[in-house]
């Protein structure tokens, strides 16, 4: 997903997709020979990979991923990340609830999803490979930290024998290296004791990766001075052990094959690697910029959205303040507070915190002041799971609110498109004098993609004007007169002579803004809010429909991060030549206006969610169609090959047709478009 | 769409600026829209007078009401404080005191309840430039907006928070409020109530508030003199206003009202004046043992022993003591400025960290969106 569209069918090299190819390079055809370090090492040519890292929270996983990550990037592959990591900040050492991991996919080509499941495992003890093991497929590369598995660890998750000895992992390619012990023997000299010495595995693993897949090296070493500036023992030991790792991977014989997966095609530009928060906070940053307002966050720190709060922090050069607040009330409470006075208020949260805003987001829409609500959904009800990624909070952003409370709601569909969506929110809500739900989620939220950075004078022009002037016939303020086509009303701030004014959630009268109980005024005013949310639709574009064939007739809807995977799920149907259509919302509410056309187009029309059927029960309420619901609440994005099961078995409930479905890749098609 | 009532129809007298131009926003004029929409109407009108505070709207609180007596004082005393009206924003929570604001010729904002604080916060920490009220009552600040006010005086933003202190729920009709007394029969009490009330004084001078005053509403002077300390403090204060509710709770503060009866219980406080008071300077108020302080009687004690009234003392043990002094039957209430102290402000030291952030890298968004990380494809 890299926002470009390279079309690219990728090479075939023999090896089958989603299968690593032998380390052993006499049972491997496709390799050729090179001769580093006067061994002779083959190098295989792959068209794409998918890594997982996994370890005890404390072993840096995450870490070592960002960085192989930020390699892939700087490489030029297309990729997509999962991290996956506990609630706990130190579950107890070497146990299961303790295992943090990291999965990476990188391609020659445009991919779309982090990958079903790893070709390549890396475990730094037991309790690691217990709790992953069942995802690699037979056949697969697992590379161990046998120094981790003495006796006790192996009790911790109740491993009778080491299976690293017994035989029981012979279904896999199963590599032994002592990662702890080479990386304390290559920090002999460094004056570390071994304990801190030992902390350095995850770099030594890093670099045996590094070696393993032709990564470039200098961004991990300036990136290692610069973490550790005012450390520089710690420092020197970890770029020690980062090309101890790369050594040991050019030397041992038991790395024989090395694999290089060539760069993606992409569209000529500048690119960079960003996570969904990341983009998310410089598209706030952006927001402000494109519109002259300075930016307030009110924000009280939730997993997974702290990370914005820390971001934005950082940029106060660019006027953007932000206030920790003592909860999630006073959050948005602060941030209406400074759009009254003519910022861009934003307050950034997930489930909880909307549950307990929603006070204060109904006191913005009877206010209508522009205000943006960012909720980086994780799995609930309650605090549910944390760090886990989910869809629930679709109707709590439609609907959770006391009266009719229209509020638009607004969803990134992957990472890098967090940027795009906050810049539509700010323009909706700028525009219509409105609060905006921006729903990310946590996968977005975490997950990193290749990102083309756009050019900061093509954004959108987010300038909005304040009123100066009185604007009634007789020479009043109506602060409640409505510009005829937005419905917007006038946006007066404290400091405007002439303009003083009331606002506040009593029921306004319409124009004069006064406190008013009139019944035909309410019921005028409630329909108006609505029209004025409803009317929002008029201003977005035509839904994009991708039916490359044109003759599906099965469509299939989505909304935010299931984009990625519904795509490749999408492509494996074509490949299996079927037709199928995809739909991904955007707007959430208002619907574009064209929506209810497009799906009565079609037989069937599925709509896969993380959540229980939230946008399925919209749609059947508002278009009476009658959707097909396919949910998981599993707390990890959708697998592609599952979603390409569901589908094929709608299209073929439908149009009868038998074929097998190549389930491997989710390439696209030769024949079919690139999504 | 739903059709819109076709009189409403009239375009905002808002300049509509041209939105074909293709560079986008100057970007090196933050918040420039703001001061421009500002300056457009040229010089501020600082001279008022009350009625140029008034607004149109018809007052509805009860007949009577303390309410009355206290936008009255408000409204002769703001234009002394020489600020222009549009430069003046009071947010308000909900109860009857929060309908302050539309009564007020000022912006304003009747907001949510208890929150109005937080809302306040988020105004003034953004607008250093104008001067936010904030008007409470006793269940929207202590009860429901408990937690917002405590934070607020901590954080010593610069706003001015003013306490309608009637010790009952007035707009719910008649429960009790955090600062009722224990034992008051109630809507919700038949028996008495059994929860034990805050004082208000304490509680913000536990908070570490900055300026903390306490003033009866029918006392004009007495209150608009706590008032204007409370405007021309730097950061957050808080003035307990006791405020008659004639309906639900009439006769709370008259023990203290009573000219009979008031002086005997009410002990002024004027910074740098010995603590006497009750008829002719009877009562004092002395250290005690313990590091607190006691009434005592004036001939009883060497008037060296009796404390001079210190609003400056940077530690608020002191005028947390002087809080203590009064029971929940209102007996011994200080009256008057317990704490005044200078310490920085929030919205200041924002704006500070926003200038030595500025002066330190320039807001470069290009520079920020290619990170340090960046490839070029060909
Ligand atoms: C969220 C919410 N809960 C409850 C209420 C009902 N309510 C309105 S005012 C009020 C109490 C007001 O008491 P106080 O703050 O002392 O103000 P007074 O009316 O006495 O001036 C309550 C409970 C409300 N408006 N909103
Ligand atoms: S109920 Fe009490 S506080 Fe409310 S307006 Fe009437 S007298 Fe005033
Ligand atoms: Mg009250």
């Amino acid at each position: 997903m890299t926002g470009t569209n390279p079309g690219i069918s990728p090479a075939a090299n023999g090896v089958a997709p989603g299968m690593h190819p032998a380390v052993d390079p006499a049972i491997d055809a496709a390799a050729h020979s090179s001769a580093p370090g006067g061994l002779v090492k083959s190098v295989v040519e792959l068209d794409r990979v998918v890594i997982r890292l996994a370890g005890d929270s404390g072993d840096g996983m995450q870490l070592t991923g960002g960085r192989f990550t930020s390699e892939t990037a700087s490489f030029g592959n297309d990729l997509s990340t999962l991290p996956n990591f506990p609630a706990e900040i130190r579950a107890p050492t070497g146990t299961l609830p303790g295992v943090s991991s990291f999965q990476l996919h990188f391609a020659d080509h445009d991919i779309m999803t982090p990958g079903d499941a790893p070709d390549v495992l890396v475990v730094m003890n037991p309790a690691a490979l217990k709790a992953n093991l069942m995802d690699l497929p037979g056949g697969g590369l697992l590379i161990a930290d046998s120094d981790e598995f003495t006796p006790r660890n192996l009790a911790k998750v109740g491993y009778a024998s080491n299976p690293l000895e017994d035989g029981s992992l012979e279904k896999w390619q199963l590599v032994s290296v002592p990662l702890t012990s080479m990386t304390t023997d290559a920090l002999a000299d460094s004056g570390l004791g071994k304990k801190e010495a030992e902390r350095s595995k995850n770099m030594f693993t890093l670099g045996l990766l590094s070696w393993m897949y032709h990564r470039p090296t200098e961004g991990t070493i300036r990136f290692l001075e610069r973490q550790f500036r005012r450390k520089p023992q710690i420092a020197a030991a970890n770029i020690a052990a980062f090309r101890a790792g790369f050594n040991y991977g050019e030397t041992t014989e038991a790395f024989a094959v090395s694999y290089e997966v060539k760069p993606a095609p992409m569209a000529p530009g500048k690119y960079r690697h960003i996570s969904g928060n990341q983009a998310l906070s410089y598209g706030l940053v952006a927001a402000g910029q494109r519109s002259g307002l300075p930016v307030f966050l009110g924000a009280y720190p939730i997993t997974p959205a702290s990370d914005i709060l820390h971001e934005l922090s950082k940029h106060k050069a660019f006027g953007v303040r932000t206030f920790q607040a003592e909860d999630e009330i006073a959050g948005i409470g602060a941030a209406l507070g400074a759009s009254f006075g003519g910022a861009l208020g934003v307050t950034t949260t997930s489930g909880p915190g909307v549950a307990l805003k929603a006070e204060t987001i109904g006191l913005a829409v009877m206010t209508e002041l522009p205000l943006l609500i960012v909720d980086v959904q994780r799995g609930g009800p309650s605090t549910g799971l944390p760090t886990k990624t989910e869809q629930s909070d679709l109707l709590q952003a439609l609907y959770g609110r006391n009266g009719e409370a229209p509020v638009p709601v607004i969803a990134p569909r992957s990472p890098g498109d967090c940027f795009d969506a906050t810049l539509e929110a700010a323009r909706i809500a700028l525009t219509y004098r409105t609060p905006v739900i921006l729903l990310s989620d946590g996968y977005l939220a975490n997950g990193a993609e290749p990102w083309s950075i756009p050019a900061t004078d093509e954004l959108p022009d987010l300038r909005t004007e304040f009123a100066t002037e009185p604007n009634g016939p007789d020479g009043e303020f109506l602060p409640y007169l409505r510009d005829p086509e937005t419905l917007a009303r006038p946006w007066a701030v404290p400091g405007t002579a002439g303009l003083q004014h009331r606002i506040g959630g009593l029921e306004k009268a319409d124009k004069t803004g006064n406190i008013s109980y009139d019944p035909e005024n309410h019921d005028f005013m409630t329909r108006t809010r609505q029209a004025k949310v409803d009317g929002i639709a008029a201003s977005i574009p035509a839904t994009e429909v991708d039916d490359p064939d044109g003759d599906a007739r099965v469509a299939v809807i989505g909304w935010g991060s299931t984009y990625g995977p519904i795509g490749a799920a999408c492509r494996r149907i074509r490949a299996s030549g079927r037709s199928i259509a995809q739909v991904h919302l955007r707007h959430l509410n208002p619907l574009p206006a064209d929506l209810g056309e497009i799906l009565a187009r079609y037989d069937r029309v599925v709509c896969p969610e993380m959540n229980l059927g939230q946008l399925a029960m919209v749609l059947r309420a508002k278009y009476l169609v009658d959707v097909h619901s396919h949910t998981q609440v599993r707390g990890l994005p959708f697998r592609a090959a599952e979603l390409a099961a569901v589908f094929q078995d709608v299209i073929d409930g439908t149009t009868g047709t038998v074929a097998t479905l190549d389930t491997g890749s989710d390439t696209p098609a030769q024949t079919g478009a690139a999504l | 769409m739903t059709a819109i009532d076709s009189s409403n129809t009239e375009s905002t007298n808002a300049h509509v600026h041209d939105l074909g131009m293709p560079a986008g926003p100057d970007i090196t004029t933050i918040s420039g829209a703001i001061d421009a929409s500002i300056a457009a109407n040229g010089e501020k009108q600082t001279a008022l007078k009350a009625k140029d505070l008034k607004t149109d709207q018809e007052v509805r609180w009860c007949p009577g009401c303390g309410d009355y007596v206290i936008l009255n004082a408000v409204q002769s005393f703001l234009p002394s404080l020489g600020i222009a009206r549009e430069d003046m924003v009071i947010v308000s929570g909900i109860g009857c005191s929060s309908r302050f604001p539309y009564y007020m010729n000022t912006y304003g904002m009747h907001s949510i309840h208890g929150r109005a604080p937080a809302i306040a916060t988020g105004l003034a920490a953004s607008r250093p430039d104008l001067s936010v009220w904030v008007v409470t009552g006793d269940g929207d600040a202590l009860s429901i907006g408990g937690n917002h006010l405590i934070h607020t005086l901590r954080r010593n933003v610069n706003l001015t928070i003013l306490l309608f202190n009637n010790r009952i729920y007035g707009l719910t009709k008649g429960q009790y409020s955090p600062t009722s007394e224990v034992g008051k029969v109630t809507k919700s009490t038949p028996m008495g109530s059994i929860d034990a009330p805050f004082n208000p004084v304490s509680l913000a001078l536990g908070a570490d508030a900055t300026f903390v005053g306490r003033a009866m509403d029918s006392d004009r002077k007495g209150l608009t003199d706590v008032l204007r300390q409370a405007a021309e403090h730097q950061g957050t204060s808080l003035v307990e206003i006791y405020q008659n509710c004639n309906i639900f709770n009439d006769g709370a503060f008259e023990l203290l009202k009573d000219p009979n009866t008031g002086p005997m219980w009410t002990i002024p406080l004027v910074h740098g004046e010995p603590l006497v008071f009750g008829p002719g300077g009877a009562s004092c108020v002395v250290r005690d043992d313990f590091g607190g302080l006691r009434i005592a009687e004036s001939n009883q004690v060497d008037a060296s022993q009796i404390v001079v009234h210190d609003a400056h003392r940077d530690d608020p043990s002191y005028a947390f003591a002087l809080s203590r002094l009064s029971t929940q039957d209102l007996r011994y209430s200080p009256m008057g400025v317990f704490r005044s102290v200078v310490k920085p402000t929030y919205d200041r030291m924002m704006a500070d960290q926003l200038e030595d952030a500025a002066a330190q890298e320039p807001a470069d968004l290009d520079a920020l969106l290619a990170g340090s990380d960046s490839w070029t494809v060909q």
